[in-house]
């Protein structure tokens, strides 16, 4: 039985009197894919930013593949494997996508260190960053400047920042925030071609999304998780939808990939 | 008999509170909104010249310039916020510090065109030119009276901020602005208020700092160094963190003066830089 | 074969973007031209090759890293002093003089660079103004080793290359500092063409998003900071070995701010614009030397609220804006 890929153990944290989380312990097994749900205030970006050591935790740990990274600074953190999308776009508005992507790649093959050999000498980065752009159908776009592409692009712009680091864990934080429903195809098309060696966390609020791709969920309320299952679980379950779901879930989505994914 | 450093003291405090009443202001401005306003101390230079020349020709007396120093460092400020300053909320520091920069030496040059480039002499009433002598040192009348009319106007300050509903919203859009305007506080119009008012104490400042350092064009300059410094190392947004970062700086400048003059004004910057590095959010900054 | 093409377009276009363009071509023989234009100017054109050189290493970490500093010109008066007091000790050697001054302002900077990459905003601003009025302050207390108000004395500039000799009329510091220009501004023009120089726009747009693509940020920082004040040496050198003086102004805070000024006015961020704002600049004041500093300031000021409020990307900026509004129609 293989590690977990990323595993919190009692983290916690809290602002003065504001507990912002209590108690987590969550496990992501190898190549899942999980979605993290709750009420807005229940804690999942700061659960998020403490994973990648935006924040300090009072107390817990936190384990990448077995190594306890609690310690780590967040550019180390992301050269381990664990990356982070934003809620919010977080891009270079004057890079084009190509130079915001071959950025992310050559800082991670270390390329960014050398200021004397010109950026053109270095094709297999640019190659590879012109590669994920492709994946995204962003590559009709790239040499136009992040400030001007349509906000659903920018939102793939963003997993594609993320995809340039190789990473082992990806949390995306609510990719879908804010995406008309006709721009909304690609994103998820995108997400559905994300490779199975990376072990992928969810925020979202967007239930199709959640029930579409995730195999389990995790519920937090108020810094803490109340309960964690399946789709079908999560749906049926009283408290979810008390707390978070409402009253009217009581429909499902006409495919439910939990059934699908089993 | 009490020993020199007394004297010494009185003046670093003294000199401490002048610096308060020129940096409170700016020490809130910058918490609230986080603009950089560099321009600050012309204010502060229009106060003085204000003062200086409702004295000079029309022969008003020195307490009766005071509050129109205030209210003239309030009003030219609400101009410049209305007009310049609120496009600039949201630029860059770079450009927030070229416009105000900009402003000061157009200041500069405006007042050595109408006062000329010499500092300007002031001829207080009599009775403030004296001296009281107690256990053998001497407290300079009029720093008795800056000291007051300092410590009266810093109570005014808590007062306000503590118990009226315009100190809360200030307190509210100091600490946390997004959540100050999600609470339905009209923040913008909470700022305006606030900046008049720092600018008008700035002014006020202005005219009282003539007979202890003097006035000339380049006042908006020399002391914003010094501005800067009680700012930085007080704390944004603090008024109890100005106060005691003007107090530290004040008696930190007038007691390297007075005990090791060759050294200048190397050891204020010193002390600035170690105190920022240690804490770079001022000693009771919040942001 | 498709597959092959297709990865290589992008490549080309990246390359394509480095490319020299026609008119920095004409910039550069305008500049060497001005041997015949203007001969009776060229200790004005040295001038303003030094200047410009100042403003291209403020360039570096102002437009491109996004780092404001009000302290600069304390690297610039450290070559200075450096090239100075090598010279007044006997050794006047020229480039090995500029060598020196380099060395010394990037050791400093270097040593600065760690504290300063650990702060930004208000905090990052004073302590570049701190640094530098502190440098100013000390050199002015050192007065036995600085000169104090008088300056260094007893500096010879040997010849060049043991060949040219430093002519009254300038000729050959023109030369000189023309030449150190142009090997400067092809370093700088490489670096900024690098991936390094990719990653320092990266800080510059957006400085949080980089340690979450795994940038060591700070260490860029450190970098280019120590670069910066390196080159700002080699600036404040030539300014000694050219006029044979070195005194308290190459170190004060109206050195910084001019140069501050020169860069915003042609546009920071884009390689030339401390060069063009140099030009504007020290022209200008040349051609306004008569007016008295406060009035000459006066100008200045209303100038930066000007480009701040009009020409946010100063004038380079501006032009720039006019061509694709040009082409586009």
């Amino acid at each position: 039985m293989s590690a977990p890929a990323l595993a919190a153990r009692g983290l916690a944290k809290s602002f003065g009197s504001l507990v912002a989380a209590s108690d987590i312990n969550i496990e992501l097994p190898q190549g899942v894919r999980y979605a993290l749900i709750g009420p807005n205030g229940a804690g999942k970006t700061t659960l998020i930013n403490l994973m990648t050591g935006m924040l300090r935790p009072d107390a817990g740990r936190i384990l990448l593949d077995d190594a306890d990274i609690t310690a780590l600074p967040p550019d180390q953190r992301v050269r381990r494997g664990l990356v982070r999308t934003y809620q919010i776009n977080s891009l270079f508005p004057h890079l084009t996508a190509l130079e915001s992507v071959t950025l992310a790649v050559c800082e991670r093959s270390r390329a960014a260190q050398t200021w004397w050999r010109e950026l053109s000498a270095y094709p297999r980065e640019i190659e590879e960053a012109y590669a994920i752009l492709c994946s995204l159908k962003l590559d009709s776009v790239c040499h136009r400047l992040t400030r001007e592409l349509a906000y659903g692009q920018q939102r793939l712009l963003e997993i594609a920042l993320a995809l340039a680091t190789r990473p082992k864990v990806l949390l995306l934080d609510e990719p879908a925030a804010g995406v008309p429903r006709e721009e909304s195809t690609e994103l998820f098309a995108a997400i559905a071609g994300l490779s199975r060696d990376i072990t992928v966390l969810f925020i979202e609020h967007d239930m199709e999304l959640v029930f579409r791709f995730a195999t389990r969920i995790i519920v937090m309320v108020g810094g803490r998780v109340l309960v964690e299952g399946t789709a079908h679980e999560i749906a049926a379950d009283t408290r979810v939808r008390a707390v978070y779901l409402g009253r009217a879930v009581s429909k499902m989505p006409a495919s439910a990939p939990g059934l699908l994914h089993g | 008999m009490l020993p020199p450093v007394f004297g010494v003291l009185f003046d670093g405090l003294a000199y401490g509170m002048l610096l308060f009443l020129l940096s409170v202001g700016q020490s809130v401005t910058l918490g609230m909104m986080n603009f950089i306003n560099l321009a600050h101390c012309s204010f502060a230079m229009l106060g003085g010249y204000v003062t200086i020349g409702l004295m000079h020709r029309y022969g008003v007396p020195f307490f009766a310039t005071l509050p129109c120093a205030f209210v003239a460092g309030a009003i030219v400020s609400i101009v410049f916020e209305r007009t310049l300053f609120r496009r600039l909320y949201r630029a860059s520091e770079l450009d927030q510090v070229l416009l105000t920069v900009g402003i000061v030496f157009i200041s500069i040059g405006i007042a050595a065109y109408f006062f000329g480039t010499d500092q300007q002499p002031l001829l207080l009433p009599g009775y403030l030119r004296h001296s009281l002598t107690f256990l053998g040192t001497r407290f300079a009348v009029y720093r008795l009276i800056l000291l007051g009319i300092a410590l009266a106007i810093t109570i005014i300050l808590v007062l306000i901020l503590e118990y009226t509903r315009f100190g809360a919203r200030v307190r509210a859009a100091v600490d946390n602005e997004r959540m100050a305007r999600g609470l339905g506080i009209n923040v913008d119009r909470t700022f305006a208020i606030t900046f008049a008012l720092g600018s008008g104490l700035a002014g006020l400042g202005g005219a009282l700092a003539i007979e202890i350092v003097g006035l000339d064009p380049y006042f908006a300059l020399t002391y914003l160094v010094y501005v800067l410094i009680v700012v930085s190392v007080g704390g944004l947004g603090s008024i109890s963190g100005s106060f005691i970062a003007a107090i530290v700086l004040g008696i930190s400048d007038i007691a390297g003066k007075y005990y090791i003059p060759q050294l200048g004004a190397f050891l204020i910057y010193l002390v600035m830089i170690t105190l920022l590095m240690w804490r770079p959010l001022g000693l009771l900054g919040r942001r | 074969m498709a597959l092959a093409e297709k990865a290589s377009a992008p490549l080309l276009h990246l390359r394509a973007q480095a490319r020299w363009r026609p008119a920095e071509i004409a910039f550069w023989l305008a500049a060497l031209l001005s041997y015949a234009l203007f001969p009776n100017y060229l200790s004005l054109a040295s001038q303003i090759a030094i200047a410009g050189m100042f403003a291209l290493s403020l360039d570096l970490i102002v437009g491109y890293a996004g780092i404001v500093s009000l302290g600069h010109a304390a690297f610039f008066g450290l070559g200075a002093y450096t090239a100075g007091l090598l010279s007044k000790h006997g050794w006047g050697e020229p480039l090995s003089g500029l060598a020196a001054a380099a060395g010394a302002a990037g050791i400093v900077g270097y040593a600065t660079s760690f504290v300063i990459c650990r702060f930004r905003h208000l905090a990052l601003i004073m302590l570049t103004l701190g640094f530098g009025l502190l440098l100013a302050e000390l050199a002015n207390s050192l007065g036995w080793l600085t000169g104090g108000m008088d300056g260094l004395q007893g500096i010879h500039t040997w010849k060049l290359l043991s060949y040219f000799h430093f002519d009254l009329y300038g000729y050959t510091a023109f030369g000189y500092a023309l030449a150190v220009l142009f090997v400067v501004y092809l370093f700088a023009r490489r670096l900024i063409h690098s991936p390094f120089g990719l990653s320092l726009r990266g800080i510059r747009e957006n400085f949080l998003r980089m340690p979450a693509i795994g940038a060591p940020s700070r260490s860029h920082i450190r970098t280019i900071y120590t670069i910066a004040a390196a080159i700002a040496g080699i600036a404040g050198a030539l300014l000694t070995q050219t006029t044979e003086t070195v005194s308290l102004d190459s170190l004060d805070l109206s050195r910084s701010a001019d140069v501050l000024v020169m860069l915003v006015l042609g546009g920071a961020g884009r390689l030339y614009g401390g060069l063009v704002g140099a030009v504007i600049y020290l022209v200008a004041r040349d051609q306004f030397s008569g007016i008295a500093p406060q009035y000459w300031y006066f100008w200045i000021g209303l100038l930066l609220v000007a480009v701040v409020v009009l020409l946010p990307d100063g004038i380079l900026g501006g032009l720039a804006k006019l061509a694709s509004r040009w082409s586009r129609s």
